[in-house]
């Protein structure tokens, strides 16, 4: 690039997760069965009304809250006018007039230096039903239809693709945090849109803006900048920057490009009126103040909290934020009483690998962190070795019995001293040529009298005590 | 012995006493709605089984009844006299009725209406146009139309309307009988087919007001479907009609009912407004002090127009979901798009897509703000107008429309010009406000009905009702049924 500038917007959509529907009492989960989570309202039959969830508004404005926006006074939603076969009553209900959030700004990591994104506004409104298209028909499946959304819209504030995939990861982790969203790509539970424009380096107006719809996964809107980056350089390039339009365009995965779908000029007229079945509804600051003390220790403030008070290093804490579920995890076990560095270490090393070559997420692992505190505990008291507490976590998840279960006198570390020279007497007996050797000066061969007494003692007996014997009996 | 004339309190007493059984008043209302139904053409749907309920302690239980075929009936054809839903036999039914048949009331038929509620002749309905059964030949107006035709001809004492600008109020004028839509929200508006959703009212219509009173206690309550619905467990509106009017206040617009006022008046016009004024009298000798008063004619003016915009714009986007794929006849065409369309130029009637046209364009990003937004304000200062002459008197009495029924065949004889506009539209403030207003009959012009109407504040509808009641005691048109004449 060099000379040019690009500038960036997004738009990201976000499902809510609710027991029902936000405008319906239609159950809101995933279902595998077509048109199973659906009531009248759903799919538009004449004279049903839209009634709204109550808990999704509160998890609006807990969002709003926490992206620093300012909360409207009153609450009302619009009608989005616009005929689509997923859309069944002809219009979307959304808000317009006055979002759930606008002029929100948060602070964002990106490769470690702090960005500040600004926020223009957040929105609740429902999802469209989804499509399913065959060959010669498409079926449609209502079970979406009305799911609650919340749409987040950006400032025109990135300037790369590792900047935006940098908030939207980040924001997937805060709507994970305050348990407002799944925020699972995998179940199209965020999808984004992205506008593009570029501008030469020293040009203080944005160029002419591209948008990209309905993107779904993460790594596709990085893509997709890229190519919208190096397709509108190479028109600007050539002089022929007149044909970058302000247009709407749609990402194929397939080939990693670009499509125009429509340009502004067909932009549909949305027609946006307050929807007059919901009244007005005050927003009381008492109530923004107890949803308020519902916004948990965002990753920024948690990573933060580990590295100056318990002491992890920066890689570690990073990796514990990354999802919510680690850094919970990790808070419990040093909670009740697992040394951090410890409980760092597992997680990373030992958890998370296991999680995902298992494919599971936390909720299924079966040692919680009080069953971790059973082999952690036992390992400072040196009642068993590092490779023996290995060998435990490793039979315990396998076999889903508790940890102390294989903690037992007989495998237990060997640390008697007596016993201990009893078994390295027996050894040092039956091995007079190498003890000969040794003090020849094969000095290496300490290691293979280690290894005896720890084949001797099927690895239970305790190395750091056999090593002290050992020098004693020989130097 | 006929039972179906008779006011619901008498055939409540007579169900009790066992003189009738519901089942005899199903069967006789059956009989009648056929009847009507050659003359009047006022029913989609005539219900062949209907479920008889027993009769009991409720005052509606065992009491047929009609319902408009904008009501969500389930099991039963739900039209909205349009040809969009011929077929629509709705899987659940509106709160409305639905509290109707827990009273153990019984409904007879589906009633004819100008197609989705959106006209006021009766000319409109996908099953042909309703007859007004005081004359034949004239229209019933709308868009109640066959539930005021078969109310007035006797068929039930009552049947469900539903209210835009006037839906109940004028068609109940023009058929002798009395139509009441309560304050908005009182009744729960889930499984109405939406016109205007901010100016949509349920109400019902009867051939009396106790008998209004009574069915509105049985149809209103909160209901958890419709936010905007609300409790109003403490109002009894039956119990509470007393008849105590002394020292009321009421106020009429001067300007509008003033002949002076009017170039060349037609002599129906005058006698209609002589009427008005005579009625007025009989108030004033119950102790009601009405009073003129005088409202600036440049508001006035404005509320046709105020109409037209709100209710054209929010019914575009109301009857948005209508497109032949979920429910309603499947389009023909190559594409989804092509397949709507279809649908839609072939279900609707050419007023409908007249009132959609006009709502795209007023909702038009170009046009909202002249014609949408400014809409708003000034139905908010009709309003506020409004609220404030409700701080001094207890309710509007006017008079409904500018005469009587106008003819079928020559309907453009009572389309408003400039000068009358306002006397045709002016209960249209009722659902700017979402006001209790009520209309009664108030007497005859060659030999067809004409009506007054009360309006009163929000939640004021005991007062209204209450003085509804009081001038229907002093006036001989209580409980009447339709006579045919030829004129």
């Amino acid at each position: 690039m060099g000379k040019y500038k690009a500038v960036i917007g997004l738009e990201m959509h976000c499902e809510l997760t609710s027991n029902t529907k936000v405008f319906s009492s239609a159950e809101n989960s995933y279902n595998d069965t077509p048109n199973a989570n659906v009531r009248p309202v759903d799919m538009a039959f004449p004279g049903t009304l839209p009634v709204v969830n109550i808990e999704c508004i509160r998890k609006a404005l807990l969002m709003s809250m926490v992206l620093n926006c300012t909360q409207p006074e009153y609450m009302y939603f619009d009608r989005k006018n616009y005929y689509y076969p997923d859309l069944p009553k002809g219009y979307q209900i959304t808000q317009m007039h006055a979002p759930v959030g606008v002029n929100g700004k948060i602070t964002i990591d990106v490769g470690g230096k702090d960005k500040e994104v600004l926020i223009h506004d957040i929105h609740l409104e429902e999802d469209s039903a989804s499509l399913d298209h065959y060959r010669d028909i498409s079926l449609i499946d209502y079970n979406r239809a009305g799911v609650p959304l919340l749409e987040l819209v950006t400032e025109p504030c990135f300037y790369s693709a590792e900047e935006a995939v940098a908030f939207l990861e980040y924001m997937r982790r805060i709507y994970q945090y305050c348990g407002v969203s799944e925020a699972d790509t995998k179940k199209g539970q965020i999808r984004c849109d992205v506008n593009v424009s570029i501008m030469d380096e020293d040009a203080t107006e944005l160029g002419t803006k591209v948008e990209m719809k309905n993107i779904n996964s993460f790594a596709n809107v990085y893509d997709a900048i890229n190519y919208e980056i190096k397709r509108q350089t190479e028109l600007k390039d050539a002089g022929r920057y007149d044909e970058v339009e302000q247009e709407t365009r749609r990402f194929d995965e397939e080939t990693g490009t670009t499509i125009r779908m429509r340009s502004k000029v067909d932009a549909i007229d949305y027609k946006y009126f307050v929807e007059p079945n919901i009244p007005k509804y005050k927003i009381t600051k008492e109530w923004l103040e107890e949803i308020k003390k519902d916004i948990p220790m965002l990753p920024r403030e948690r990573k933060e909290y580990y590295i100056n008070r318990l002491g992890l290093l920066e890689y570690d804490a990073n990796i514990i934020i990354k999802e919510k579920d680690y850094a919970d995890y990790f808070e419990e076990c040093v909670d009740i009483g697992i040394n951090p560095k410890t409980a760092a270490n597992y997680l990373i090393v030992q958890i998370i690998a296991y999680l995902n070559k298992e494919g599971i997420t936390l909720h299924d692992f079966y040692l919680t962190p009080k069953l971790l505190y059973q082999i952690t505990s036992e390992l400072d008291k040196g009642t068993i070795s590092s490779k023996q507490a290995k060998e435990i976590f490793n039979k315990s998840i396998m076999e889903g019995k508790e940890p102390k279960t294989y903690i037992t006198s007989d495998n237990a570390q060997i640390s008697d001293t007596d016993a201990l020279n009893s078994i390295i007497d027996d050894i040092l007996n039956n091995n007079e040529s190498q003890i000969e050797a040794y003090h020849n000066g094969k000095t290496n061969l300490f290691d293979y009298f280690v290894g005896q007494v720890m084949k001797e003692t099927k690895g239970k007996a305790n190395p750091t005590i056999v090593k002290d014997i050992l020098r004693k009996k020989l130097d | 012995m006929m039972y179906m004339n008779k006011a619901i309190e008498e055939l409540h007493e007579l169900l009790k006493s066992g003189e009738v059984t519901p089942e005899e008043l199903v069967n006789e209302s059956l009989k009648l709605s056929k009847e009507i139904q050659d003359k009047c053409n006022a029913f989609v749907t005539i219900i062949d089984k209907p479920k008889i309920m027993p009769a009991n302690e409720n005052m509606l239980s065992g009491i047929p009844f009609g319902i408009k075929d904008n009501y969500s009936t389930e099991g039963i054809l739900s039209t909205g006299s349009s040809n969009t839903l011929k077929d629509y036999v709705p899987f659940y039914t509106a709160t409305a009725v639905k509290n109707l048949e827990k009273c153990g009331a019984i409904a007879i038929n589906k009633t004819a209406l100008d197609e989705f509620g959106m006209g006021g002749t009766g000319t409109t309905c996908h099953t042909g146009t309703v007859h007004n059964p005081w004359n034949l030949k004239r229209m019933c107006a709308g868009s109640s139309s066959g539930s005021a035709a078969a109310v007035a001809a006797g068929v039930y004492p009552f049947a469900l309307g539903s209210d835009t600008g006037d839906s109940i109020r004028k068609p109940a004028a023009y058929c002798g009988i009395v139509g009441y839509k309560p304050t908005y929200g009182m009744i729960s508006r889930y499984g109405l087919f939406p016109f205007a959703s901010s100016l949509d009212h349920c109400g019902c219509l009867t051939r009396s007001v106790k008998d209004a009173a009574i069915v509105i206690d049985a149809m209103k309550g909160i209901d958890k479907n419709d936010q905007t619905s609300w409790d109003s467990s403490n109002m009894h509106l039956y119990e509470s009609i007393d008849g105590k009017v002394k020292g009321k206040k009421l106020f009429y617009i001067k300007n509008v009912v003033d002949l002076e006022n009017y170039q060349n008046p037609t002599e129906e016009f005058k006698k209609h407004i002589n009427n008005f004024h005579k009625t007025l009298e009989i108030l004033e000798k119950c102790g009601v002090t009405v009073e003129g008063v005088e409202i600036d004619k440049t508001l006035l003016n404005a509320i046709p127009s105020v109409y037209v915009c709100l209710s054209c714009a929010e019914a575009t986007s109301n009857m948005s979901n209508l497109t032949g794929i979920i429910f309603g006849p499947r389009g023909n065409g190559e594409n989804i798009n092509e397949m709507m369309k279809d649908h839609r130029t072939k279900g609707f009637s050419p007023l409908i897509k007249r009132r959609f046209v006009i709502g795209s364009y007023i909702l038009q990003k170009e046009n909202q703000e002249k014609y949408f937004v400014n809409a708003q304000r000034v139905r908010r200062l009709i309003v506020d107008k409004m609220k404030e002459l409700f701080k001094t008197y207890d309710g509007l009495i006017m008079p409904v429309g500018t005469g009587i029924a106008p003819f079928l065949d020559n309907p453009k004889d009572s389309v408003s010009n400039d000068d009358v506009s306002v006397l045709e539209e002016h209960l249209q403030i009722g659902n700017f406000g979402g006001f209790p207003s009520i209309t009664i009959p108030d007497g005859f012009i060659d030999n067809m009905p004409v009506g007054i109407n009360i309006t009163s504040n929000c939640y004021d509808d005991i007062n209204v009702l209450n003085i509804a009641y009081a001038l229907e005691r002093e006036m001989p048109y209580k409980n009447q049924i339709a006579k045919e004449s030829e004129k």
